[in-house]
């Protein structure tokens, strides 16, 4: 070696890559708090007549103590609030002015003093449930939060899955009419991933083996989905509905000690069995990705999968089994429609929920816990249309429905903007 | 297929290996004009318009298997196979070609009707359905070939029809500039709905795809509650539907009372005309193939990737708004939440199934509303339900986009592998030009 | 360990890439396979290392026959492979591409990332380099992400190395440390097979050569051998190694860049305050490794870009401000690095990219219609100006080799006239033949009178097409030479070496002669 190396820097130290002073600061996240807060300010607080309550109740049975409901007055509550949310603003303002990043507490605390000055001007006069709303946010997110672990399962090997759609389809399919035919919940349970597994495997062939369009598989096995299931649905199920369609529903099971932890307890453990396989499957695919070598190849091969395949790891076989996975966790899913929520299969019941599964996938940033997250924003989106279309409140029932697509929309646009997933997503592997 | 689309325009590409430099026209050899003909003939049974040929078959078959299987009568017989074994077949082959004959008869040509006019009115119905459908998969098929995925068909759809329905409706202008205000009206609501998404898309990096198919739920919601609202109820009316659009708005029959077909069908046809002639004759058209091609050397060649996509998306949405204001003053005449049925999504897999070409969307199209039409009489006549029809449809579009899987079916030769023992892939010229 | 090939054929549809290749090496030897680009060296490789499969031909490790059905196989028999394309996942550390592939992990299947951490630093500290097991891969330059590519060949323990043309992305310094590393392992035993096509590279370090042309092998050379005679073996013809162009009769400076500053998406400064000045009639190469700003110069020239501060004034006008399409027709004539990416739609016909930043001109449209002869027309004119061999207008670009695509894009590009020339790597991945052809059209653009700039990490090509030379290191120039400065003080200056210190330190440590 010459003795010219000595005089180069020895480590990399890559001087370059601090950030400069001179960096273009975002001042995304405080415009959007400002407006945001400055319309509730309107909205919620001044502009409504005042001399209303509100009460909100976080009470429920069986907890070791009972939590009495509190009522604040409706117009000076949402004022309140809503200058928390100016201040927030301000304070975010303040940080990006300095060159630093606002924080992720900012905009957790910032949504929920938000949604609680909009809660408070909208059930003005009236009561609304905290811990109801919440469990309903829980159970409403069940599928998404599966379907989204299907579709992360198949992008981290580099298989986009957009028909999570279908294989939730199908699993409450599947789970309907087994759970119907054995009068067994948990048969329905276990056909429910099976039904899922059609369609994945369907998506591995097309997209894998022949390298046709993910895309475009994944939106032509959703239109198969509902085709096959509506299909059987009228010609089979609906003449025999008291045999086939007429499965036994998924029952809460309260966990001893835990269940009695006052406003928690209700919500997360008085659930039924498809919520706790749901607790444990994000805790084992967040280890299993990030920790085990079968992640670590995974995420390898949805990285760069030739890299993956140099050093002796076969990514055809890998985004096979992913895929399959995927589908079956996606499927499992599904069977919340048929066993846990409505009771019987309907023709297209699944709505698009697939695609919001989707976006909470990629909201949260292609990890279980984060879909979880993204999928929880959903589910209380959804409980929160349902319980204020029962209260009666001045906003258009449509209008509310559309709000999780909303969200959606500027949770794509807006937060996620241009975030980075697995770099060979929707890349077939051609090697010769 | 996959020549044709790619995934979205900032989507990285993996570097692969190149086998080293093809040289380029290394022509196989002298061929002889035997041997010209007789690849001509493999060309044709195994070539593009052989496997759409067979795909189709093949869903065709599949989509027996499955009526056959839920038949009563067919399990009636499976229930004593082993005694009587063709009672099975027969009950299973009259089951299928009774569904198919009844769709036949109710898409095409029906032989039983007592007057000629009667006879094909069912292939007036057909091209009176396919009318929208092959706007609108003109719109998608834009989108593909400019590499976005615009999924959102069916939203661009309810807005156009929203729109077109309301200038028809609520204004009350002159003939015939009333219906031009009205499709004008329509491809401005698929417009606009769809450069959302572009401008989403070219401003934020929100892909597409999610955007597009959560604007259709933001669309379909929308209209359903404009439809409780005055401005386009029926005065004194709380039933969910606009009144009917003015006579002067409505596009003209083509063939009188007897049939629905409209002059909804001539615009279609000047839709497609337009959108060959802007994909492969003008300027713009040259920049949205060679961004969807490939946005990094479109960009270096001083194309703007963000003006383009909204120009893509805006041109795509403006077509599917175009169907559905044909949909609403060709056929429905009044606004309801169901304009659109699933006419945007359909609208995808026809594009596919056209390879994004305006021939084939036209042809793909006709082949749909035939499917729609005949599967509605299918269904009324055997009972068999018309979502088979769906099913088909899907299966035609995967096989299609999988031709090794059809030639594998069928035994077919691969008809790009060069004439050898050995059959080996060609090697990857596309991973360096993505 | 005793590597030998035997008959290996391989072909791509028609094109047959090996050709019943025979090799031989022996244990402790660096055996260098040396070939223009295109000859089939790194198919063979690939073949070798289980990624292709071959037609026909033996795999002999010790005398003993093997198959490999995926570079597992070839992993697990010994053989490691430090491609030309690093095979490293970005967003994983060092440690984590290290032990991919075989990990080692704890109990309950965890992954045991503190031994691969251990395994590198070992590694590292053999071969008296540093290395950060935690660092994510793509913040290292990419000199430092060779070295991840070297350990994690030799962490398995690599009987056989292969080195697919390393010294592509070094300065000549780093060159001389990796030559350092092979020899180091070559005494302790390992089989090393060394790929490139760079002449003096072959000479300073092989014990063997084995030189192949269009698939086959013609021959075998010994290091002493003239480079003359090399370059006539790899090219099949005798060669010019210089181009022998006229010297430089700079006109006014028409092109002045002045305090030029870019800032990357994530903030950081990846062109720091450049600035220099062009003149009419003379040809500027930039040189210096790759990722050190270069880049981003020819992205920010061309209006990619936008600058944070500084001027880029081309005749007297601004171009900063301007977009790409502006600059384009104000006058500048741009080739992109990567012409497969930035440079051509392969799936456009060759017609369509002759006219791909040109289709909106009068020439070639009319009131936003194709004007569809007039393209054909400048197709067969190019075609036939520049030699593309083709087969015919109509073929989809991306069929063509290499040489034939760069054509495509200088054809296009020279095709108008200019008022400045930007090329970056204008002959990379180019075969000898179409080098020489497109760096005569380079100087020929030059002596009708464009300033023109020329980026390339290529020292050869830098020191052959320049009337003076700027160094890059880490977004700076670092200096602004003649043309004849020794490779030496270039080197050094590409690491970072100011001018006159380099010149110094050249003298009194002269380097192996790269």
């Amino acid at each position: 070696m010459s003795a010219a190396v000595d005089t180069r820097p020895a480590a990399p130290a890559p001087a370059a890559r601090v950030p400069s002073p001179l960096a273009r600061r975002s001042w995304k996240a405080p415009i959007t708090f400002g407006v945001l807060g400055l319309a509730a300010l309107v909205l919620f607080g001044l502009l409504p007549s005042g001399g209303k309550e509100t009460t909100f109740a976080i009470g429920a049975s069986g907890t070791w103590f009972h939590l009495t409901d509190f009522t604040i007055p409706s117009k000076a509550g949402a004022i309140v609030l809503s200058l928390i949310c100016l201040a927030l603003a301000g304070y975010a303002a303040w940080r990006v002015r300095d060159g630093h990043k606002p924080g992720r507490w900012v905009g957790a605390v910032f949504g929920v003093a938000w949604v609680l000055a909009f809660l408070t001007w909208a059930v003005a006069g009236k009561s609304v449930s905290i811990v109801s709303l919440l469990q309903s946010s829980l159970v409403l997110a069940v599928p998404l939060a599966f379907g989204a672990m299907g579709g992360l399962l198949g992008e981290r090997a580099g298989v986009v899955n957009i028909a999570i759609e279908g294989q939730l389809l199908t699993g409450a399919f599947g789970a309907a009419l087994v759970a119907s035919v054995t009068h067994s919940v948990y048969a329905g349970l276990i056909a429910a991933p099976v039904a899922g597994l059609l369609i994945g495997s369907l998506l591995a062939l097309f997209t894998v083996k022949y390298r046709v369009n993910q895309i475009i598989v994944g939106v032509v096995l959703n239109v198969l989905a509902v085709g096959l299931t509506s299909f059987l649905y009228a010609s089979v199920l609906k003449p025999n509905e008291a045999t086939l369609n007429s499965p036994p529903r998924l029952q809460a099971v309260s966990i001893p000690v835990l269940a009695n932890i006052p406003v928690v307890g209700p919500v997360l453990f008085r659930q039924t069995i498809l919520v706790y396989l749901l607790y444990v499957a994000v805790v084992v695919l967040t280890i299993s990705l990030f920790r085990t070598r079968w992640g670590l190849r995974v995420r390898a091969v949805g990285e760069h999968p030739l890299a993956a395949d140099t050093v002796g790891i076969n990514v055809q076989a890998t985004r096979w089994r992913n895929v399959l996975l995927g589908s079956m966790v996606a499927g499992l899913g599904g069977a919340f429609f048929t066993l846990g929520s409505v009771g019987k299969f309907a023709q297209e019941m699944t709505a698009g929920k697939g695609y919001i599964a989707l976006a909470a996938m990629i909201l949260g940033r292609w990890t279980p816990i984060g879909s979880l997250g993204a999928a929880l924003l959903f589910g209380f989106a959804n409980a929160l249309q349902l319980v204020l279309s029962v209260l009666d409140v001045p906003v258009p029932n449509q209008l509310m429905l559309m709000l999780p697509y909303l969200v959606t929309i500027v949770a794509v646009a807006g937060l996620v903007g241009r975030v980075r997933g697995p770099a060979a997503a929707g890349e077939p592997y051609v090697k010769e | 297929m996959s020549d044709e689309i790619l995934p979205g325009a900032t989507s990285p590409t993996i570097g692969m290996p190149q086998p080293e430099a093809p040289t380029p026209g290394a022509p196989a050899g002298g061929a002889t004009s035997e041997d010209r003909a007789a690849s001509m003939l493999r060309r044709i049974a195994t070539g593009e318009i052989g496997v759409s040929v067979l795909a189709f078959v093949l869903a065709l078959v599949i989509g027996g298997i499955l009526i056959a299987a839920v038949d009563p009568d067919v399990t009636k017989a499976a229930g004593y196979f082993f005694s009587r074994p063709s009672d099975l077949l027969t009950a299973a082959w009259d089951s299928v070609t009774q569904a198919y004959s009844a769709m036949f008869k109710g898409a095409v040509f029906n032989p039983d009707a007592a007057t000629f006019q009667q006879a094909i009115r069912p292939l007036t119905e057909t091209m009176t359905v396919a009318t929208p459908l092959i706007i609108a998969a003109l719109g998608v098929a834009v989108g593909f070939r400019a590499g976005l995925f615009n999924i959102g068909a069916q939203g661009q759809v309810i807005l156009g029809a929203t729109l077109g329905g309301y200038v028809g409706f609520a204004w009350h202008l002159p003939v015939g500039l009333h219906l031009l205000v009205a499709l004008v009206g329509g491809i401005l609501g698929g417009a606009i709905w769809a450069g959302i998404a572009g401008f989403l898309r070219a401003r934020t990096g929100a892909h597409e795809v999610i955007v597009t198919i959560m604007l259709n739920y933001v669309a379909l919601y929308l209209l359903s509650y404009l439809l409780t609202t005055d401005a386009f109820t029926i005065p004194g009316s709380n039933q969910p539907t606009s009144p009917g659009v003015d006579e002067s708005a409505q596009l003209p029959l083509l063939l009188g009372d007897w049939s629905r077909l409209n002059a909804g069908f001539i615009v279609a046809i000047l839709a497609a005309v337009f959108v060959w002639w802007l994909m492969t004759r003008s300027v713009i058209g040259f920049r949205f193939r060679a961004v969807g091609s490939n946005p990094h050397a479109s960009r270096t060649a001083g194309v703007s990737i963000s003006t383009t996509i909204v120009l893509v998306m805006v041109t795509s949405g403006a077509l599917a708004g175009l169907a559905g204001a044909v949909q609403i003053l060709g056929t429905e005449k009044q606004l309801s939440a169901g304009i659109a049925g699933s006419l945007g999504f359909d609208a995808i897999t026809v594009a596919l199934l056209g390879r994004s070409r305006p021939l084939g969307i036209f042809l793909a199209g006709l082949l749909y509303g035939g499917l729609d039409v005949g599967g509605r009489v299918m269904e009324a006549a055997t009972g068999t339900p018309i979502d088979i029809v769906l099913v088909i449809q899907a299966l035609v579009v995967l096989f299609i986009a999988a031709p090794p899987l059809v030639r594998a079916i069928f035994h077919l030769p691969d008809p790009t592998a060069p004439r050898r023992a050995k059959v080996r892939p060609e090697p990857v010229v596309k991973g360096a030009s993505a | 360990m005793k590597l030998e090939l035997r008959g290996i054929t391989k072909s791509f549809g028609p094109l047959v890439a090996n050709d019943h290749i025979d090799l031989v090496v022996e244990p402790g030897q660096i055996h260098a396979l040396l070939g223009e680009n295109g000859a089939g060296k790194s198919t063979l490789m690939n073949v070798l290392f289980g990624l292709y499969s071959a037609d026909e031909g033996e795999i002999l490790l010790d005398d003993e026959e093997r198959t490999f059905e995926g570079p597992g196989d070839a992993l697990a028999a010994g053989i490691g492979m430090v491609h030309q394309h690093f095979m490293l996942v970005p967003v994983f550390t060092v440690a984590e591409n290290v032990m991919l592939g075989h990990e080692a992990t704890k109990s309950a299947g965890l992954l045991d990332l503190e031994a691969a951490r251990t395994r590198v630093r070992e590694l590292a500290a053999r071969f008296g380099f540093e290395l950060d097991p935690d660092a994510v891969v793509e913040d290292l330059p990419v000199g430092v992400q060779q070295r991840v590519e070297i350990v994690k060949a030799l962490a398995r323990d690599a009987k056989v190395l292969i080195l697919d043309e390393p010294t592509a992305v070094l300065t000549p310094q780093e060159t001389d440390e990796l030559i350092g590393i092979m020899r180091q392992l070559r005494d302790a035993g390992t089989s090393i097979v060394f790929i490139t096509h760079k002449l003096r590279e072959v000479r300073a370090v092989a014990d063997v050569i084995t030189v192949i042309r269009r698939g086959r092998v013609v021959g075998s050379a010994s290091p002493d051998a003239a480079e003359t005679e090399l370059a006539s073996m790899m090219v099949g013809r005798a060669v010019s190694l210089s181009l022998g162009k006229a010297p430089a009769q700079p006109g006014d400076t028409t092109f002045e860049v002045r305090n030029l500053t870019v800032l990357d998406a994530a903030g950081s400064v990846v062109l720091d305050d450049v600035s220099f000045d062009l003149a009419r009639g003379e040809i500027l190469t930039v040189a210096g490794v790759q990722g050190n700003g270069q880049t981003e110069l020819a992205e920010a020239l061309l209006g990619l870009t936008p600058p944070i501060a500084g001027s880029v004034r081309l005749e007297g006008r601004d171009l900063v401000g301007l977009s790409p399409r502006e600059v384009l027709d104000a006058g500048v004539g741009f080739v992109p690095e990567d012409r497969s990416v930035d440079g051509l739609v392969g799936d456009f016909t060759v017609e369509e990219n002759l006219v791909l930043d040109l289709v909106h001109t009068p020439a070639y449209s009319r009131g936003g219609a194709l004007n569809l002869g007039a393209i054909r027309r400048n197709a067969e004119h190019r075609i036939d100006e520049f030699d593309i061999r083709t087969q015919g207008p109509a073929q989809a670009a991306g069929r063509l080799s290499g040489g034939n695509q760069q054509k495509v894009v200088l054809a296009r590009e020279l095709s108008r006239p200019l008022k400045l020339f930007v090329a970056s790597q204008p002959t990379r991945g180019v075969d000898v033949g179409s080098i020489e052809f497109l760096h005569r059209r380079i100087v020929a653009e030059r002596d009708n009178g464009t300033p023109v700039l020329i980026v390339s990490t290529e020292l050869d090509e830098v020191v052959e097409l320049a009337d003076r030379i700027a160094v890059m290191y880490r977004g700076r120039i670092v200096g602004i030479v003649p043309a004849d400065t020794p490779r030496d003080v270039l080197g050094l200056m590409m690491a970072g070496v100011p001018q006159s210190e380099a010149e110094q330190q050249a003298a009194e440590h002269p380097t192996a002669g790269l």
